[in-house]
């Protein structure tokens, strides 16, 4: 280990430290946001774990999201917590492989198009099953969980995630993903199974999201599909992604955290111009800042430096 | 109950054809994924909706002014928002992926509009909702207008399309918009067009889903996705094959809802949507191009 | 000598095109066979067929017995089959030596880590890329992406080798390299099918030509032979100097 990665390794370490005695000096108020916030850096990885590489663009994440929640709501009183969050880890899986097999074959339009449905999908049965089948829509969920507990567990979740994405940057399924982004064609040829790469890491990203879901969920208290299945929450995990930066592994984690602060502040003081606003901004960091702000910030960078870097998107010699 | 349900349906695809076509258009032709298209189906809806109730505008004369004011619309959003993108994007996959993130984003601009103006209840008005014999069951005539209206959009712009020079272009530049320039095509214009047609349809769809439907603000993202999935069955860019793909997807929805639950209706299009992607990747009617 | 790779009646349509049609052959072990005929006679499609990038339309293609007709490439690779391709495949943001890697480890044996490396410097030498391992892919030159593309395709240690044009815009004196190159591969026991255009490395390399027009085969034998036969002139130049 270099000088260096052991002191990028001890400050990760201080840092995570550093976080989770953050219960114990400040108040309720700073815990609630930590916990939306945490959770959201979550997301984001997660998101561009899958969507970065591979460039297919995921709009299910609060699919996944609300399968996680309503899945904890549905078995909090029959099993024990542990078991609940692998259980809603499970369902995410199995969703996950369903529509990875169906769709990640394809061009990835379908895989985009599949899905923005999705959420709305999985909202509509869930609805329809509570109406007709249970007879209640909504449900309570009584977890001896505290708010302290739901902050550190998202906290071990980010930084698995981040640490399991560090991971596959250095790993054979690295690689592989960088071949396939290069040519598809090679890497085929090379031996790699295209699909089934896709499919592992669409069934990682769901089910970190999920596992999302399913920590937060005892947050509520009473939950209803229209609040788990907001498709807000698909399309901020995505700006926030988009804007930190998809190919680098702070990239999501630098966009959530200062986005979430912003649309916290936003909803509260705009509540009704809110989507609008929110539109509006994610429209203009697709224009302005195309691959995120940390290469747009190399690039700045590098370019006061006199260096030139290569775009990334140049292709071969010929 | 078949033949109302078979009515039904068939109104119900109709109107799924014409909004389809619109889509078709914009991906096929100008090449851009819109996922904001069922929110300009909506604000269309609310439009006719101010129209009928304010001024007492009967919807058949709302279309002459919706259609003209979506296709403005869409004229100016593929100048303003999407030409810049088409410009600078390095391939198709790259447009693609540009093009589907800003009409996300464009998605929650209209919807946030339409929240503010007319919040996020339920909204339908009453426009002829009387019975009418036809072949022994009894339908509203609002859904027979409705019917109508898909049939002569739908059939006017195949025509357009097939036996205009103009529209023979537009089909070159859906084909191989490589190659377009060469027979001297603009492609820019084409697809231009295209775009604004397609949301002159989108407006023409939501004119006529008022009509006869409860819609809310909200409600855009099913619009969206079940015209995504006619345009995929019917085969990209194939406007006969959108007609088509429909008037399935309306009548299997119908009876689903009759004979199963209303409830159930998007999985059963979801159902469709998977075998699809399947067994026929190109759509029903499309011939594998890869 | 065994039969390695058979091809028995395989054909391939796109739509209404049939680009190879009713095309039977085989390599013996260690042989190293010449594909040739004018542009457009459907080699590369052979190739391709070969190598589970097309699944042909009809036909059985068998790899030591084992039926591998309609195989995705990534299930093809494995079982011992290589190739390069006509316009040079590097992977532009990989380095040089990371490309022979990729072919490492995802191939037969799935090395990874110190030993993979070894293995890839050791290929990129055999090629004459020593030294070169860390510059970018996309920076070195046509040739040496070549070069690079054999490395990566020797390291899976082939049985088979596809060579598409490998030999194609080389200067005299890279021809020469090139060619006794692929002889050192021939010595080592591998069977290689090239595709080729350059007669000087056809008359050098192969014992023995395939020839194909318009999607057939037209003749099938010993280089000198097949050379002179009329129906490959034709082929070639046309009626007028058969």
């Amino acid at each position: 280990m270099t000088l260096k990665s052991f002191g990028s390794v001890l400050f990760f370490l201080v840092v995570l430290a550093a976080l989770a005695f953050l219960p114990f000096y400040a108040g309720e108020y700073v815990v609630t946001l930590m916990i939306g916030m945490t959770g959201y850096v979550v997301l984001a990885t997660a998101w561009a774990l899958f969507s970065g590489p591979t460039r297919y663009i995921s709009l299910a994440t609060v699919a996944f999201f609300g399968i996680g929640a309503y899945t904890v709501s549905v078995l909090s009183e029959t099993l024990p917590y542990v078991l609940v969050l692998l259980a809603a880890a499970l369902v995410g899986l199995v969703v996950a492989l369903v529509v990875g097999l169906a769709t990640l074959r394809l061009a990835g339009v379908y895989f985009v198009i599949f899905s923005f449905g999705l959420a709305e999908l999985v909202r509509q049965l869930v609805t329809w099953y509570e109406v007709n089948i249970t007879g209640t829509l909504g449900r309570y969920i009584f977890l001896p969980v505290t708010s302290d507990g739901i902050y550190w567990q998202l906290l071990a979740l980010a930084a698995a995630t981040l640490l399991f994405s560090w991971a596959i940057g250095r790993s054979r399924l690295g690689l592989a993903l960088k071949v396939i982004g290069d040519d598809e064609v090679v890497a085929s040829h090379c031996g790699i199974n295209i699909a089934g790469v896709k499919l592992a890491l669409f069934s990682v990203s769901a089910v970190i999201i999920t596992l999302v879901g399913a920590i937060q969920a005892p947050r509520w208290t009473y939950i209803e599909p229209s609040m788990v299945f907001n498709p807000t929450t698909s399309f901020l995990t995505l700006i926030m992604a988009l804007l930190g930066g998809v190919d680098r592994l702070w990239g999501p984690l630098l966009g959530a955290i200062p986005l979430f602060l912003l649309f916290e502040w936003l909803s509260a003081n705009f509540p009704n111009h809110y989507p609008i606003i929110l539109g509006l901004i994610f429209i203009a960091i697709v224009f302005v800042l195309p691959n995120g702000v940390l290469a747009a910030a190399e690039r700045i960078f590098s370019k006061r430096r006199g260096v030139t870097v290569p775009a990334a998107n140049q292709g071969g010699a010929l | 109950m078949l033949t109302t349900t078979i009515i039904s349906g068939l109104v119900l695809g109709g109107t799924y054809a014409l909004i389809a076509m619109g889509l078709t258009l914009q991906y096929g032709i100008a090449r851009i994924m819109n996922l904001s298209y069922g929110e300009m189906i909506i604000a269309a809806a609310f439009l006719a909706y101010v129209l009928f109730g304010q001024w007492g505008v009967n919807p058949v004369l709302g279309l002459l002014v919706a259609v003209p004011l979506g296709f403005a619309f869409g004229y100016l959003v593929y100048g303003l928002m999407l030409r810049p993108l088409v410009a600078r994007a390095a391939s198709r996959e790259s447009l693609e992926i540009d093009s589907i993130l800003v009409t996300f984003g464009l998605l929650f601009v209209i919807q946030g509009a339409m929240l503010v103006a007319f919040g996020s209840n339920y909204t339908s008005y009453n426009y002829l909702n009387v019975g009418i014999d036809v072949f022994g069951a009894v339908i509203a005539a609002n859904r027979l207008v409705a019917l109508g209206l898909a049939v002569v959009a739908g059939g006017a712009l195949y025509l357009l399309f097939t036996y205009t020079l103009w529209g023979t272009a537009l089909r070159a530049v859906a084909v191989s918009p490589r190659s377009a320039p060469l027979v001297g095509i603009d492609v820019n214009r084409a697809a231009r067009f295209a775009f604004a047609i397609g949301c002159g349809l989108a407006a023409a769809g939501g004119v006529v889903i008022s009509t006869y439907q409860t819609f809310t603000a909200t409600a855009g993202v099913v619009f969206t996705m079940k015209a995504l999935v006619v345009v995929i069955m019917g085969g990209v860019g194939n406007i006969l094959g959108a007609l088509s793909a429909g008037l399935i997807l309306g009548l299997v929805e119908t009876f689903v809802a009759t004979y199963l639950d209303p409830g159930l209706t998007l999985a059963a299009t979801y159902l469709i949507f998977l075998a699809v992607l399947l067994w026929r990747p190109a759509g029903l009617f499309g011939r594998s191009s890869r | 000598m065994t039969e390695i790779l058979t091809l028995s009646g395989i054909s391939k349509r796109f739509g209404g095109l049939t680009a190879v049609s009713d095309l039977t052959f085989s390599l013996k072990a260690g042989e190293v066979v010449g594909l040739l005929g004018p542009n457009g006679s459907g080699k590369t499609t052979v190739m391709n067929m070969i190598s589970g990038f097309f699944a042909p339309s009809q036909g059985t293609i068998a790899l030591k017995g084992e039926a591998i007709q309609g195989l995705p490439s990534h299930r093809i690779a494995p079982k011992g089959v290589a190739r390069t391709f006509q316009l040079v495949r590097a992977l532009p943001s990989l380095t040089v030596a990371q490309n022979v890697e990729t072919a490492l480890a995802f191939g037969r044996h799935k090395l990874w880590g110190r030993i993979a490396r070894e293995r890839a410097l050791h290929h990129l030498e055999e090629v004459g890329l020593a030294g070169r391992a860390e510059e970018r892919a996309c920076d070195i030159t046509y040739i040496d992406q070549k070069r690079m593309e054999l490395a990566r395709a020797l390291a899976t240690e082939p049985d088979l080798l596809l060579l598409d044009e490998w030999l194609a815009g080389l200067n005299p004196t890279e021809l020469q390299t090139g060619i006794s190159l692929i002889r050192s591969l021939e010595r080592q026991g591998m069977t290689i099918l090239l595709v080729e255009h350059v007669m000087d490395a056809i008359r050098a390399l192969c014992s023995r030509c395939v020839v194909m027009n318009a999607g057939r085969k037209i003749a099938d034998g010993a280089t000198d032979e097949v050379l002179r036969d009329p129906d490959v002139v034709r082929a070639y130049l046309g009626d007028d100097h058969a």
